[in-house]
């Protein structure tokens, strides 16, 4: 291994500070027994008993968490269908323009994807709520979720599935026989991914939801514009610590296949 | 008793001359393109039950899309394709009485080697117990007893073919096509491995499809085999005469080596034909049958084991011709030597000496002026 030297360490040192000290000190504010929060009072795990008295705040949590399971669900099924498609059929009419609509909402800046989103809803009056937000999130988290699988399929021998058909599997038995068992990992760390976008988005669910459907992120944004509380720098910690599980099992898993499937 | 070996039970098979004898695989006319490429062109063939049939050819010929078309993986785009008299040209894979090894075997690599065996029987949906014993017996079959647990990735490459081979004939299907089968496996083991395949297959009694570039393997073990070029099958027969009496230069370089002198005929008397080449003076060779005119424009054909080297001019007339030693080079078995005939940029000409003694003194070196000779037997007339 090279060894770094000072000037490196600092650079370093420097940014991850830059990255990590504002988390840290909301972290370590959650457990401030003082009601400043800029005052330190000593240790304290009060506020996260009083996070579990706030009632709209655990309905909101409860709503994220559903809207989450359900939207990283439907992405993930779509998601793994688009990279099926674009990983197998080959240069089939219009895969350019398939691949682009895809991967769109990836790069599209998120202020534009809620609006155009909240512009449909009106257009088809729906009623705004739930599965408006469900929707738009599974929407976008489409796209990670088809990336992540098809990185996976580019390196499928597909001669596993001609063997399957070979041996008297239709297409779909194939797939849950053969391609699925293998891909999996790919799908579940797509699913994750997908579920942590969706718990953290604010923007896009402030433009698609509706009465009675306040998210998480939109509760604590509206909470913070009265006052920051160390209520809520303990809410943001348990959800810091949430999707840091989620994101690394995701990447556990995506390792675990590259070192077995090879 | 003496069982009778399966040679000599092969040299009696020859269903392809009976005239009353029913093809399992009939191609029909069968052409497939891809894009602007003709991959198989016109293709007409017969393949008959028990029979062991090897495609040969180079990459690129189309011998991996014909059989891919046999197993459903590719739709000719004319023409038709019959098994048993039913046509399955279109036809989807998985319901097709044909199972294929593939090149890299496809094991799957999430389950055992017990499973991947029985991964056809389980679409079957045969009963628990019999598939268990199926998949016992297949494993017998291969000499894999006790390893049923293992995972692909625990076994050695011959190990893997042995799965391979033993899921693909699980099925008991009644055509099996085998993409290559020894591509992967080192020289010995795929010596041992083409006779246990031969003996495999004529206990079985299923239709076997091989295709292969390596031309050793194919002469080994098929029946019959096909030279492909560029789509087109430019020859079927036994090995034997593939090798013997190939009908064009094409074949007569892919299957063997083997020189070639142009030449014109001058006279056909019966079975004798006699050539006028530049190089040699006149070359007399018996042919069967020969449809020759006088002086039509010819290739004559000499393998280098059927020409004899020697320091002093033989006595016959014709068939000889003087040269210099080029090169030897020393195989073990056999000693190669090239023979330069008319000089630096003349013909090159290759000779297969057998080293039948052990420890006799070379007879021939570098630079010796030789006299290249052969029988009225050696040579074979090629079309260009």
């Amino acid at each position: 291994m090279r060894r770094l030297g000072p000037g490196l360490i600092l650079a370093l040192v420097a940014g991850f500070a830059f990255l990590y000290l504002p988390i840290l000190a909301l972290v370590a504010y959650s457990f401030n027994a003082s009601r400043l929060v800029t005052v330190w009072g000593g240790f304290s795990t009060h506020w996260y008993g009083a996070l579990l008295s706030n009632q709209p705040l655990l309905d909101a949590a409860w709503l994220s968490i559903r809207l989450a399971f359900v939207s990283a669900t439907l992405a993930t099924a779509l998601g793994t269908m688009a990279a099926l498609a674009l990983a197998r059929h080959g240069r089939f009419r219009g895969r350019m323009l398939f691949s682009g609509m895809v991967l769109a909402p990836l790069v599209m800046p998120e202020v534009i994807t809620g609006l155009s989103l909240l512009l449909l809803f009106v257009a088809v009056d729906v009623e705004r709520g739930f599965w408006t937000v469900t929707i738009a999130h599974a929407t976008f988290g489409l796209g990670f979720a088809c990336i992540v699988v098809q990185a996976r399929l580019a390196g499928f021998d597909s001669s596993l599935e001609e063997a399957a058909r070979d041996l008297g599997a239709t297409p779909l038995v194939t797939f849950a026989t053969v391609t699925l068992p293998l891909i999996w990992p790919a799908v579940a760390a797509a699913w994750m991914l997908a579920f942590t976008l969706s718990l953290d988005d604010l923007v896009i669910a402030s433009f698609t939801t509706g009465p009675g459907a306040t998210t998480l992120p939109m509760r604590l944004y509206s909470a913070i514009r009265l006052g920051v509380s160390p209520e809520i720098n303990a809410a943001c910690t348990l959800m810091i610590g949430a999707v840091a599980l989620a994101v690394i099992a995701a990447s556990l898993l995506l390792k675990r296949r590259q070192a077995v499937g090879g | 008793m003496r069982k009778a070996s399966p040679g000599s039970l092969r040299r009696a098979f020859q269903p392809w001359n009976d005239p009353a004898a029913k093809p399992l695989i009939e191609f029909r006319h069968v052409t497939k393109r891809f894009g602007g490429v003709t991959a198989v062109a016109e293709v007409s063939l017969s393949l008959y039950p028990r029979e062991f049939f090897a495609l040969l050819g180079p990459s690129g010929c189309g011998k991996t899309t014909l059989m891919r078309m046999l197993a459903g993986f590719e739709t000719p785009d004319a023409g038709q394709i019959l098994l048993g008299g039913t046509d399955i040209t279109e036809m989807p894979p998985h319901l097709r009485p044909v199972n294929m090894m593939f090149q890299s075997y496809a094991l799957f690599p999430h389950l055992s080697v017990a499973d991947n065996i029985a991964y056809g029987l389980k679409r079957e949906r045969l009963p628990r117990a019999e598939i268990a014993q199926r998949v016992a017996e297949m494993l017998a079959l291969v000499k894999l007893d006790g390893l049923g647990k293992r995972r692909p990735d625990q076994l050695s490459g011959g190990q893997r073919q042995r799965v391979a081979l033993a899921r693909a004939l699980a099925k008991r299907p009644k055509l099996l096509l085998l993409d290559e089968p020894m591509a992967a496996l080192d020289r010995k083991l795929r010596e041992a491995t083409q006779f246990e395949l031969m003996d495999l297959q004529s206990e079985l009694g299923t239709t076997f499809m091989v295709v292969t570039h390596d031309q050793d393997e194919a002469m080994t073990m098929a029946d019959r085999m096909a030279v492909m070029d560029h789509g087109r099958l430019v020859q079927i027969g036994p090995p034997d005469v593939i090798y013997e009496a190939p009908v064009n230069a094409y074949v007569a370089s892919f299957v063997g080596d083997i020189n070639v002198l142009e030449g014109h005929v001058v006279a056909v008397e019966g079975d004798l034909v006699r050539v006028e080449t530049g190089i040699t003076g006149m070359v007399e060779l018996d042919e069967e049958a020969p449809a020759l005119a006088i002086g039509a424009s010819v290739l004559v054909g000499l393998r280098p084991e059927k020409l004899d080297l020697s320091h002093d001019e033989p006595p016959q007339p014709f068939n000889k011709v003087a040269g210099e030693i080029w090169d030897i080079g020393y195989l073990g078995d056999v000693t190669m030597v090239q023979v330069m005939v008319g000089g630096e940029g003349g013909w090159l000409v290759k000779v297969a000496l057998t080293n039948r003694r052990r420890r006799a003194a070379r007879p021939f070196a570098w630079e010796d002026k030789v006299w290249l000779s052969w029988d009225v037997e050696a040579g074979l007339v090629l079309k260009p």
